[in-house]
């Protein structure tokens, strides 16, 4: 058996255990020096976005990948803990790849000058890994203890900075959303086991009656990672967090939200996915209708910001609702063939492709506000101006961020926005009516940002600003690069990534038949 | 009706946790809350493995005249709660260090005076 064989095989344990390694080594190596600690983590990320690739590239030629932990003998009940990787799951191991991997050389410049770096490095390790393990694994109580893991190493990161008030604070805020969260999915996955005896998405998938219990867990599931996720009624930690972290973190946070956001998607197609075709309409319905309320208030709430990086921690926000009125859309079509080939899927390939997109253009917008930061140690939009003439780069990369977060074009966030509203139109206008009503509005917002903070006459007290360093150059040419080439060859990542991460979630039949084989339900 | 009443205590404990965090101004007492829930989830879980007249599922002190399995209670929602409590521990410890770095910044943990004043 060749290296590449075994790596494959092995994959999903090794995507989880190699950052995980990482992590525990890391204050080991920065005994030695600290360019040493850097180069190390660089590289542990660099071969973890490796083996994802590799495995992605068989997952989507459409193979789903299981790897036992424990006991191989699948008749006994719950001595195993599984994990199952299907096109959906590689889709958001790529995306949390990439972000790791451009917030660790981000910050070998950002963030130099501060104590405490080695636990800094252990900590972007530990959530990564906690976000992989979301991600690929198979089973309920695992997906909870990687939530917790991911919580814990990010709220100890948006504290980071613990010289100020603020940051503690969002921490703490961060801390009881997510710790309440958490108990809200554990509740649940009790509700699930003591009626069915199974901790498996697959085994639950195939036992499940939507029973009354069942609907109660599943409110609370969808709460939880809706709370963690940062939809509408419960986004009031995220502005907070995203602003006051350093922006090399609030990167990686961008990942962690969005395995979030993966677990209310695996929850409503997978796991209720034979049960939801009762009653798909509503539940479908409901998302749609919270994803609209999250995108109207978090741009409302974004035209209204003075602070640049509170500015674009809510237009996140917004963006997080694109990707649920997308998704939404197509769980409202679930189980009608025809409607699902017009709508659903068009509407669930902007969703999902949106999920990537908004990663990007988001991670972009804020390394540029951390840039911005780490030239004028200012963040607030009434102080700043006049600073393209010193900051030439950043200054393109913004616009670049800007064209990709409000769907101008040539830049990637055309390509996903356009199907949403094409498709969400011909669900109900009005849909689309919101989201292009949305849209426009965040091209306001960061209008505003752009006359503000780059044009106007240059100001005497930012004379000496200079070009940020080479390291966060690279790291912000990483992603605006990402993003137009996303753009000009949409087409290219819809049929290679983003079919099959829908086709994964719509034909959720597959993903449970790989571990029941007897499974009959499923498109 | 003796054996729901496990099940009402939990529903009592989730939702004085909930009263309790959302409430209750003093930062402690958030975290006192959250420690509430934690221990009705906590307690529905052991509550689910539980079989009537049931010992503790250890095959090596098992009292004389025990039916293996019938005669233990269930071993995996034990499992997932010791699980579930070195979570906690952690979270936690980690609230309760942010409280500290809170009361050094603002010197008070009455949440509607944090974040008033800048830095």
């Amino acid at each position: 058996m060749n290296i590449i064989d075994f790596l494959l095989q092995h994959s999903p344990a090794l995507i989880v255990a190699i950052p995980l390694l990482g992590a525990f080594l890391t204050p080991l190596i920065s005994r030695i020096n600290n360019k040493a600690r850097n180069i190390f983590v660089i590289l542990i990320l660099g071969l973890t976005t490796s083996i994802v690739f590799l495995l992605a590239n068989d997952v989507f030629a459409g193979n789903i990948h299981t790897y036992v932990f424990g006991s191989q003998d699948l008749a006994l009940p719950i001595v195993r803990i599984l994990f199952e990787v299907d096109a959906m799951s590689a889709f958001m191991a790529i995306i949390g790849s990439i972000l790791a991997l451009v917030a660790v050389i981000y910050s070998w410049a950002f963030i130099k000058e501060n104590t405490g770096l080695d636990k800094f490095y252990t900590l972007i390790l530990l959530t990564t890994a906690g976000m992989f393990g979301m991600v690929l694994t198979g089973d309920m109580f695992n997906l909870f203890v990687f939530l917790e893991i991911t919580s814990i190493a990010s709220c100890a990161l948006i504290a980071f900075w613990t010289n100020k008030g603020k940051s503690v604070e969002a921490g703490f805020k961060y801390i009881v959303i997510s710790s309440i969260g958490a108990l809200f999915l554990l509740f649940a996955i009790a509700l699930l086991y003591g009626q069915y005896n199974a901790l498996n998405i697959a085994t639950l998938a195939n036992a499940i009656q939507f029973s009354f219990l069942d609907k109660i867990a599943l409110v609370l599931l969808i709460a939880a990672f809706a709370m963690k996720a940062g939809i509408v009624p419960m986004h009031m930690w995220l502005p907070d967090a995203y602003s006051k972290a350093p922006a090399s973190v609030t990167i990686v946070l961008v990942g962690a939200t969005q395995a979030s956001l993966y677990g209310v998607f695996r929850v409503c197609f997978t796991l209720y996915g034979n049960t939801i075709n009762l009653s798909p309409a509503s539940i479908g319905w409901i998302i749609v209708l919270l994803g609209l309320i999250t995108m109207l208030l978090g741009v409302a709430m974004a035209l209204i910001q003075s602070d640049f990086k509170r500015l674009i921690a809510f237009s996140a926000v917004a963006e997080i609702g694109f990707m649920f009125l997308g998704i939404g859309a197509g769980l409202t079509v679930l189980g009608n063939a025809e409607m699902m080939a017009a709508i659903g899927i068009p509407a669930m390939s902007g969703g999902v492709f949106h999920i990537m997109n908004d990663a990007l253009d988001i991670g972009l917008l804020f390394l540029v506000a951390g840039a911005i930061y780490y030239a004028t140690r200012e963040t607030s939009l009434d102080k700043l101006g006049g600073l393209a003439r010193n900051m030439k780069y950043t200054t393109v990369f913004f616009i670049i961020g800007l064209f990709a977060v409000s769907g101008i074009p040539p830049m990637n966030g055309f390509a996903s926005k356009l199907l949403i509203y094409e498709s969400t139109f011909q669900l109900n206008p009005i849909l689309s009516i919101v989201a292009i009503l949305s849209s426009i509005m965040l091209l306001a917002v960061f209008v505003k940002v752009f006359h503000s903070v780059f044009l106007g006459p240059s100001l005497p007290k930012f004379k000496e600003v200079k070009e940020v360093p080479k390291s966060m150059l690279i790291a912000m040419g990483i992603i605006a690069s990402i993003i137009i080439v996303f753009g000009l060859f949409p087409e290219l990542i819809i049929n290679n990534i983003v079919e099959p991460a829908v086709s994964a979630l719509v034909n959720y039949g597959d993903y449970i038949r790989e571990v029941i084989p007897t499974f009959t339900g499923g498109i | 009706m003796i054996f729901n009443i496990p099940f009402i205590a939990v529903t009592a404990l989730v939702l004085i946790g909930l009263y309790t965090v959302i409430f209750r101004r003093n930062l402690i007492k958030m975290v006192i809350g959250i420690t509430i829930i934690q221990s009705g989830v906590n307690l529905f879980l052991i509550t689910l493995g539980y079989r009537e007249n049931s010992v503790a599922p250890i095959f090596t002190s098992l009292p004389p005249g025990t039916i293996v399995p019938e005669g233990m209670s269930f071993p995996v929602p034990q499992a997932l709660t010791l699980t579930s409590i070195v979570i906690g521990v952690a979270v936690l410890a980690l609230m309760l260090s942010l409280i500290i770095h809170i009361y050094r910044h603002y010197g008070t943990l009455d949440s509607k005076e944090i974040g008033g004043n800048e830095e």
